[in-house]
C-alpha cells in the first residue's frame, strides 16, 4: 500500500501546488546550469563538423527541441489518459499546462529546422515527410487547444481534449519513423542508435546534455504553468485562500 | 427481450437512411460542393489537360476532404439538438455500436456517393477511362476511414460552441495520412502503376478505424452530452 501513497497524493491540488513550487527553483537552477555548459560544449569545444562546417552547430537547438515536441506530447497524453482512467484533476491540469509548451517547442524545432535548412539544402521549407509530419504535430497542439477553449464547461473540456489527446497519440510514432519508412532529405537518426551512436563524443556529450537541459527547462515551465492552472481551477477552494495569505 | 448490439445499429441504421431520404437536399449538397471544387481548378489552375492530369489526384482528394468535412456537420448535430443522441445512450444499448451504425450509414450516404460520381469530376480534370475504377476504389475506401475519423471529432466539438470549424481543425491533422496514400493510389492508378501498396495501407488505416474509432467516437458523444 505504501507505495501508492505517492500516486495518491498526487491527486491532491494543494500537495501538488505545494511541490510545485518547492521543485521549481532547483529544475530551472540544473537547466540554466546545465544549458550554459552545453551551449559552451557546443559552440567551443566541439569540433567542425567535416562536411558542414559550423553550421552543424544548429544540432544542438533543433534536435532537443525535436525531441521535446514528441515527448511533450506523449506526455499530455498519458496525463490525459490517467484523467481520463482515474478522473484525476490534476491530471488534466497538467494535461492543460502541457499544451502551449509542446506547441512552442514545435515551433521552435520548426524554426531552427528552417534556419539550419536553408544552408544545408538551399531552401527554408521542403515538403518532405519529417518536416510535415512535426508540422501536423503543431496542427495537433493548436486542436487540442482549440478545442480546450471552445467548450466552456472545464469539466467537459478536460475530457474532451483528453480524448483527442489519446486519439494523436497515433501520430507520434509516424513522425518518429517518418524518416526511417520514407526516403527522406532529412538526416537520419544519428544518437539514439542500436550499438554505437554515429556521431563523434566530443560533439556528442553536449547534445545529450542540451536534451538533459531541455527536459529540465521543461520540467521547470511545466510546474509553473501547473501551478497557475490548479490555482485557477481551484480559486474557490479553501487550501487557495490559505496559502496565499 | 433484450435486443442484441447488432439488431439496434441495424435499426438505428434503417432509421438514419429512412429520415435521410425525406431530405434528400443534405445529400446532394456535399456532392455538389465537390463537383463546384473541382470544377475550380481547371478555371484557376490551367485549362491544359496535361497538367490538370498531374493535379488531378490533389484536387480530386482535398475536393473529397472538404466534401467530408461538410457532411460531417450531419452527422450528430441534428440527433443532438433533439435528444436522439441522449436516448441512444440512455437505452441500455451499446452506443459504441449505434454510433458506428451511424458512421457506416453517413459513409453510404455521403462518401459512396461521392466516390462513385468522382469519375466525372475525374474525366473532367483529363484522367484515363482505364484508372476510373482504381479512382473510385480508393475514394470509397478513404472516404470511408475519413467518416470512422470524423465521427471522433464530430464528438468531440458536441459540446463546442461554431463547432464547425474547429471539427475541421481537429479532423484534418488525423487524416493527412489518407489524404497521403490516396492520392498516391490515385496517382499511381493515372500513371499506370502498382496500386495495390498504397490501397494496403488504406485498408490498414480503415481496419484501424473500425476497431477504435466507434470506441472513441462514443466516449466523446458521452461527453459532450453529460
Amino acid at each position: 500500500m505504501a507505495t501508492w501513497t505517492w500516486f495518491h497524493r498526487l491527486a491532491s491540488p494543494p500537495h501538488v501546488y505545494g511541490f510545485a513550487r518547492r521543485w521549481a527553483p532547483w529544475f530551472g537552477g540544473f537547466a540554466a546550469a546545465s544549458m550554459l555548459i552545453a551551449l559552451y560544449g557546443g559552440l567551443v569545444l566541439a569540433p567542425e563538423d567535416y562536411q558542414q562546417k559550423d553550421a552543424f552547430r544548429m544540432v544542438y537547438v533543433h534536435a532537443p527541441s525535436a525531441w521535446l515536441s514528441l515527448m511533450i506530447y506523449t506526455t499530455m497524453a498519458v496525463a490525459a489518459a490517467v484523467g481520463l482512467i482515474w478522473r484525476m484533476k490534476v491530471a488534466h491540469a497538467a494535461a492543460a499546462a502541457c499544451a502551449p509548451i509542446g506547441a512552442w517547442f514545435t515551433v521552435a524545432a520548426l524554426g531552427t529546422g528552417m534556419l539550419w535548412g536553408k544552408p544545408m539544402w538551399g531552401a527554408y521549407w521542403v515538403w518532405d515527410p519529417r518536416l510535415t509530419s512535426e508540422l501536423v504535430l503543431l496542427f495537433l497542439y493548436l486542436g487540442y487547444m482549440g478545442l480546450r477553449a471552445a467548450i466552456e464547461d472545464p469539466g467537459k473540456a478536460d475530457k474532451a481534449s483528453a480524448v483527442l489527446a489519446v486519439v494523436g497519440v497515433i501520430n507520434v510514432p509516424i513522425i518518429k519513423y517518418s524518416v526511417t519508412w520514407w526516403n527522406s532529405l532529412h538526416q537520419t537518426a544519428t544518437v539514439m542508435q542500436m550499438g554505437k551512436p554515429k556521431m563523434n563524443g566530443d560533439m556528442l556529450w553536449p547534445l545529450l546534455l542540451m536534451f538533459l537541459a531541455f527536459a529540465l527547462y521543461f520540467a521547470t515551465v511545466l510546474l509553473i504553468r501547473l501551478r497557475a492552472e490548479l490555482l485557477r481551477r481551484e480559486r474557490n477552494a479553501s487550501w487557495v485562500r490559505e496559502v496565499l495569505t | 427481450m433484450k435486443t442484441s448490439p447488432v439488431s439496434a445499429a441495424c435499426l438505428v441504421a434503417l432509421r438514419d437512411l429512412r429520415l435521410a431520404f425525406r431530405k434528400p437536399s443534405q445529400l446532394i449538397q456535399p456532392l455538389m460542393f465537390f463537383m463546384i471544387v473541382a470544377t475550380l481548378f481547371p478555371l484557376t489552375l490551367t485549362p491544359e489537360m496535361s497538367r490538370l492530369r498531374d493535379a488531378a489526384p490533389g484536387v480530386l482528394w482535398v475536393g473529397a476532404l472538404l466534401s467530408s468535412l461538410l457532411a460531417l456537420e450531419f452527422l450528430f448535430r441534428d440527433d443532438a439538438i433533439d435528444g436522439t443522441l441522449e436516448q441512444f445512450a440512455l437505452s441500455g444499448q451499446s452506443l459504441t455500436w449505434m454510433l458506428f451504425a451511424k458512421t457506416c450509414t453517413h459513409w453510404l450516404l455521403s462518401g459512396l456517393p461521392l466516390a462513385l460520381s468522382a469519375p466525372i469530376a475525374a474525366a473532367a480534370l483529363g484522367v484515363p477511362g482505364e484508372a476510373m475504377w482504381s479512382v473510385v476504389a480508393a475514394l470509397a475506401l478513404g472516404s470511408f476511414a475519413m467518416s470512422l475519423i470524423g465521427a471522433i471529432s464530430a464528438g468531440l466539438t458536441l459540446g463546442a460552441r461554431r463547432g464547425g470549424v474547429l471539427m475541421s481543425l481537429l479532423t484534418l491533422p488525423l487524416a493527412v495520412p489518407i489524404l497521403v496514400f490516396g492520392a498516391d493510389a490515385t496517382n499511381r492508378a493515372i500513371t499506370g502503376g502498382e496500386i495495390a501498396p498504397p490501397m494496403y495501407l488504406l485498408g490498414a488505416i480503415a481496419v484501424l478505424g473500425v476497431t477504435l474509432a466507434p470506441l472513441a467516437a462514443a466516449a466523446a458523444v458521452r461527453i459532450g452530452l453529460e
